[in-house]
């Protein structure tokens, strides 16, 4: 036996490293994907930022170092950058005021149920985004009940809900929710429900139980789910374009009138760098923080 | 630590309690009394009711009916956060986002009790795990795990600790070093301990009142050596430590014991150790109270002794002890242990023997053949 280990040893130190080998294969087609696909327009993207118009010839663009494109663009666009952070801001906290306690419910109440209800939640998304922002638009109408119903207690400042930041904050929470749900469920489902029941037994109320336990154990959930949300929604402009007034715009239809309308490449691309650069900043911040204890 | 002085431990009452679980009673009808300040065990194969008690003392399982108090308090309607009453749970249910110190602090924090820091320094000097205090828990050990648990709920200085199976994740080795761990903290403390156990052994070294609990009822209770030397039904016999019943009949009564005729042969059962009202008697002796003896060497047992005869089918040699297996006439598989104090021959495999036991260690219990195979069906669905 004894003359037999080393050998064992030895072999799977060899399988070990064949092993290590295969994974790095493994990566191989995403690697190329992401050179293809994201690495390649990347550059494209950031050198088309730094064009330089021809002159007297619109749509037209030479390769420059024209640094004065991100300026420019900020000084005219600053407020469709707010206003996109403040609506995805609103929704995600929006989402997640919806989907925690909805998410609390599949984890921990609905036993066996738990599947069906994790199908209902993401069965809206086999109709098109857009056709779902579509049926907004009815819901929401002015003729729609919603509007009639808000409008006999005197709640809209406008009479109307279609066409109005409220009606873009709520068609962003709406398509961008599963994002939400799912990964809170997935983290309150992991919290072992004896937890509970020995804060319980410490002399914590289910509120004080809530706060001290259950919230910072689906920290991890409520981080995953807020930059999901967060993410997608500052840089939409389906729901702006299809929900809100001009009034409305977003940062996302701001770079798209700009490629397709104007034609203003540098401008647009310029724009989504800048984007781009806000939200990773942003999510660092976040995640470093919600990775500290003060946060739990 | 809040209630030092003024704080009287007082009994805890079980009265009536049930818990029904559809039609099924998990607890049935349950009353009894923990004395104040005893480590008391609750004894029992899974499913006999014993964790669903507890946990109606810890106030997370509402009863069907019946009533708990502590002294004079009627706790049955408190919520388990209201209860003076605190946990170990069986995987120990520690807050993984909380450092070891922070874990232990729980419950005062909760009650917003003053000192809290030096509190915890000195429970954690108690358990041994000062050291420890800036650790997750994952960062532990089982058996460091095991004692931030009795930590965490004992700091509370709760009128009673739960103790739910606490040591059934530790290895063997471990397990005994907490059991006199856990023995030693109580007797220092002074709480009462109501611990669950389906562990016979770990139920009797550690508890002063062990209750066998068997289908939601207690079949027996009293001190460990108590009900281990002087069971009262076959199914405590069975379940704390081993037992050879004979199911036999009565035929004589005299002035101090009874004769019991078992499938021919003759027992003598002293009437201080019989608990069979009627006719129907199962006579119990235990492995290690018989002598095994060569057939020929009969008549050295002393008169008045209970004897029975077999041949030998089986010899297990476990260092301290020797275990037999001896099938009687009628084909009964009867155990005996046998110190190994003598040099010289043991019987072997066939060997005619006969063994013999005094009946100051036999013990007569209700019941006929159906008790038996009851009994025998009952350990083999709990184990």
């Amino acid at each position: 036996m004894a003359a037999v280990l080393p050998s064992a040893g030895k072999q799977s130190q060899v399988s070990a490293q064949r092993k290590s080998r295969t994974g790095y294969f493994l990566l191989l087609p995403g690697m190329t994907w992401l050179a293809i696909f994201f690495a390649i327009p990347f550059v494209t993207l950031f050198m088309t930022s730094l064009q330089a118009p021809v002159a007297g010839k619109s749509g037209q663009y030479v390769p420059a170092f024209q640094v004065s494109n991100y300026p420019d663009a900020l000084a005219e666009y600053w407020p469709q950058f707010l206003r996109s952070f403040l609506y995805a801001g609103i929704a995600t906290g929006l989402a997640l005021l919806i989907a925690y306690p909805l998410a609390y419910f599949i984890a921990f109440k609905v036993g066996r149920w738990r599947a069906l209800m994790l199908v209902l939640v993401i069965a809206p998304s086999f109709a098109s985004f857009l056709l779902r922002t579509y049926a907004w638009k009815t819901i929401l109408s002015d003729e729609g009940f919603i509007t009639s119903f808000f409008n006999a207690l005197h709640l809209l400042p406008d009479d109307r809900i279609l066409n109005t930041s409220i009606a873009v904050v709520a068609g962003l929470t709406y398509n961008f929710l599963p994002f939400m749900i799912l990964p809170l469920y997935a983290a309150l489902e992991k919290i072992d429900p004896r937890l509970l029941e020995a804060s319980n037994d410490l002399y914590a109320s289910a509120f004080t139980t809530f706060r001290k336990i259950t919230w910072p154990l689906s920290l991890p959930g409520v981080v995953a789910g807020t930059l999901l949300t967060f993410i997608p929604a500052a840089g939409d402009y389906i729901n702006s374009e299809l929900l809100g007034s001009t009034q409305d715009r977003m940062i996302g239809n701001v770079i798209q009138t700009n490629f397709i309308e104007f034609r203003d490449y540098p401008t647009a691309s310029a724009l989504s760098f800048v984007l781009m650069a806000v939200i990773l900043v942003m999510v660092f911040t976040y995640i470093r923080r919600a990775g500290t204890e003060d946060l739990v | 630590m809040a209630n030092e002085g003024t704080h009287n431990v007082e009994d805890l009452h079980l009265t009536n309690l049930t818990k029904k679980f559809g039609e099924v009673a998990a607890v049935d009808d349950l009353t009894l009394t923990i004395p104040a300040g005893s480590f008391f065990a609750l004894l029992g194969a899974s499913g006999c009711g014993k964790t669903t008690t507890l946990r109606m003392v810890a106030g997370l399982e509402e009863p069907t009916s019946g009533s708990i108090h502590i002294g004079q308090q009627d706790i049955t309607n408190l919520r388990a956060f209201q209860r003076p009453v605190n946990t170990v749970f069986q995987s120990y249910a520690l807050f993984p986002h909380l450092d070891i110190f922070e874990n232990v602090a729980f419950g005062l924090r909760r009650r917003k009790v003053k000192n809290v820091d030096a509190a915890v320094n000195s429970m954690l000097e108690l358990v041994e795990l000062a050291p420890m205090a800036r650790r997750k828990p994952t960062q532990l050990s089982g058996g460091q795990q095991q004692r931030v648990a009795v930590a965490r709920a004992l700091i509370n200085e709760p009128d009673v600790l739960l103790l739910d199976e606490p040591l059934g994740a530790l290895d063997l080795k471990l397990r005994r070093q907490m059991q006199i761990e856990l023995k030693r903290i109580q007797t220092e403390v002074g709480t009462t301990f109501v611990h669950v156990t389906h562990d016979q052994e770990e139920a009797m070294t550690m508890a002063d009142t062990v209750a066998v609990m068997n289908s939601g009822r207690i079949e027996q209770m009293g001190h460990p050596a108590d009900i281990y030397e002087l069971p009262k039904t076959a199914f405590v016999a069975n379940f704390l430590g081993q037992a050879n019943l004979f199911a036999g009949a009565r035929t004589g009564t005299s002035s101090d014991s009874i004769d019991v005729v078992a499938n021919g042969i003759n027992f003598r059962v002293l009437s201080t150790r019989n608990s069979a009202p009627g006719d129907e008697v199962i006579v119990g002796i235990r492995p290690e109270k018989m002598t095994i003896l060569d057939l020929h060497d009969k008549d050295t047992i002393p008169s008045g002794h209970n004897m029975l005869e077999g041949r030998v089918i089986d010899v297990s040699y476990a260092g301290v002890s020797t275990q037999y297996l001896v099938e009687t006439q009628w084909g009964q598989k009867v155990t005996v242990f046998e110190q190994n104090v003598l040099v010289g021959d043991r019987s072997s495999v066939g060997d005619p023997v006969v063994l013999h036991w005094s009946p100051d260690h036999t013990f007569g219990l209700a019941g006929g053949e159906t008790v038996l195979a009851d009994t025998a069906q009952i350990l083999a669905v709990g184990a």
